[in-house]
């Protein structure tokens, strides 16, 4: 096989997984210009129409969706920076200071990163109904905050701050909780970014959680929403399903597209998870 | 104040806010369920039957099954999916290729989606009066399959799924650790008349080693605790054959509201997952 040969069969191999892999977003934008019935059928299939209004309308008379969005960017946003506020300071917390029991309390916390959530699914749920947060957004973004990762991410990227400076940022008087906001986290931005987007992009497709905790149509968040026009025994009207899906999935897609090298390395510091 | 005594509080300043909601939201709920998987809950109250949740679960058909399922899918998506991200994360390393950056963006889109939108979207791709496979696949002179109403079609649905969404992702994994393999050792081989495929297997794959068994690990884990796709595709049916052990959790939990079984059965769940953590971590220990 030639050079020529093998490039040409690279090509090709890769465009065929780049259409597979993009087409359902395509078939959904389309789909939600069109109706119930054009959605089936395959003379219409790819074929923008003109029923997009339609569908958000129907959305909008089946689901308090702005409020459902609403809840989405409210819960996504505050559970994003109190994780990086918390997740940073003892992670750097962990990294930069010896005291008695660092490491036998950092590997414990450590272990409940093995833990499934499944496990504290249940004693959550008697918890938060008994501190009345059911169909709050607190009940989504209080409980989420005590997982490790974010910490053990954190921990990974302060240790390589070098000492140095935190002792003559000391040696020029600054107070500790300065130093940490004022000379460290700006030097670690890549690190925030990563834990951010990474973050940022789990919370807003949560479904589990907010399935158990959320119970009344205003407190739904956009998943959740969608979730529940397609359930069964609903009479379920496509194409304003089709609208909801590109309501939820757009924005995160646009940040990609605008942030592609930063989602990448966010999204892959996950992997280190395992 | 003095300055020792500020670098000894310093710590606690920074470690303690994580540390009390950790004890609140986390230390609190494990011990907790402990106790409630070794109780019945009745309206606020904990009666004590000891090991009898764990008994019936281990007796009980439909756990087991919901086991079995999470393996058939755990035993054949995980291994395909890794052939396929390894093929591709090689394919977008390839020095021939150039707009590399555009096939990067394209592959690894489907891991943005929410897990719900998707799972949506692919019940209706797949619907069986008129949805776009059927459609297509009247196009070649295949007849519409009822991919919902039997139990393979239903659960390679939910594999198909799953592969879309992640096969992606697992490929520009290999993609940054193909990269971290150094250029000379692939010069090496080619001085010394290796041709490609012996270079795949004596160079390649050793080297990116650790990177594949993260990407096998990660997607063990994930199928595990497979929920979202099975409840909205096909809500664990037909006749049960989509059933996962989350889902089976998740509706004795909080359908029936069964807490005592439901943590049992989280406790039965975890501890499959340490004993794969450890495999995991004695595997990745031997290099």
């Amino acid at each position: 096989m030639t050079k020529k040969q093998s490039q040409v069969i690279i090509y090709i191999i890769l465009t065929i997984v780049s259409v597979v892999a993009v087409f359902p977003f395509i078939w959904t934008i389309i789909s939600a210009t069109h109706t119930n019935t054009q959605i089936f059928n395959p003379s219409y299939a790819m074929i923008p129409q003109s029923s997009f209004v339609g569908n958000l309308l129907d959305l909008q008379a089946s689901m308090p969706i702005w409020n459902n969005l609403f809840n989405s960017i409210f819960i996504t946003v505050t559970f994003t920076a109190l994780t990086l506020f918390l997740d940073s300071m003892a992670g750097y917390g962990f990294a930069k200071y010896k005291f008695k029991g660092r490491n036998v309390l950092f590997f414990a916390c450590l272990i409940t990163m093995m833990i499934p959530s499944q496990v504290t699914m249940v004693p959550l749920f008697i918890q938060v109904t008994k501190m009345n947060w059911v169909n709050t957004s607190w009940a989504v973004i209080m409980p989420g905050l005590a997982a490790m990762f974010g910490v053990f991410l954190m921990r990974q990227s302060f240790e390589q701050f070098p000492n140095d400076l935190i002792e003559s940022s000391r040696i020029d008087g600054a107070g500790e909780i300065r130093i940490f906001f004022q000379v460290v986290a700006p030097a670690m931005k890549p690190a925030f970014a990563s834990l951010g987007i990474l973050t940022f992009v789990q919370q807003w497709g949560n479904y589990m959680w907010p399935l158990i905790v959320l119970n009344s149509e205003k407190s739904y968040t956009l998943p959740l929403a969608i979730a529940m026009l397609v359930s069964p025994g609903a009479v379920i009207n496509y194409g304003a399903v089709m609208v909801g899906a590109v309501i939820a999935f757009l924005p995160v897609l646009i940040f990609f597209l605008l942030f592609q090298k930063n989602f990448i390395q966010g999204m892959l510091s996950g992997a280190v998870k395992g | 104040m003095g300055y020792k005594l500020k670098q000894k509080l310093a710590p606690v300043i920074f470690i303690g806010p994580f540390l009390i909601v950790f004890a609140i939201f986390m230390l609190y709920p494990i011990l907790y369920s402990i106790v409630l998987s070794l109780g019945k809950y009745r309206a606020g109250n904990i009666v004590f039957v000891g090991l009898k949740n764990y008994q019936y679960l281990l007796t009980e058909g439909l756990f087991y099954k919901s086991l079995l399922n999470t393996f058939i899918i755990l035993i054949i998506q995980v291994p395909c999916m890794t052939v396929l991200a390894l093929i591709f994360g090689c394919l977008l390393n390839s020095a021939i290729v150039k707009g590399k950056g555009l096939f990067r963006m394209f592959t690894f889109m489907p891991v943005l989606i929410d897990a719900v939108s998707y799972s949506v979207v692919f019940s209706l791709l797949f619907s069986e009066n008129g949805g776009f496979v059927n459609n297509i696949l009247n196009v070649f002179g295949i007849s519409s399959q009822n991919w919902f109403s039997s139990g393979p079609l239903a659960i390679s649905v939910i594999m198909i799924a799953l592969t879309w969404r992640w096969t992606g992702y697992n490929s520009v994994i290999m993609l940054s650790g193909l990269q971290n393999i150094s250029n000379d050792l692939y010069e090496a081989a080619s001085i010394d008349g290796a041709n490609t495929f012996v270079k795949f297997w004596k160079i390649t794959i050793p080297q990116l080693k650790p990177v594949l068994l993260f990407s096998i690990f990660n997607s063990i884990n994930g199928t595990l605790q497979l929920f979202t796709e099975p409840n909205l595709l096909t809500s664990g049916g037909p006749a049960n054959s989509t059933m996962t052990a989350v889902l089976y959790l998740y509706k004795v939990g909080f359908k029936q509201f069964n807490f005592g079984i439901a943590s049992a059965g989280s406790y039965i769940l975890a501890i499959l997952i340490a004993v794969l953590t450890f495999i995991q971590l004695h595997v990745t220990k031997e290099d």
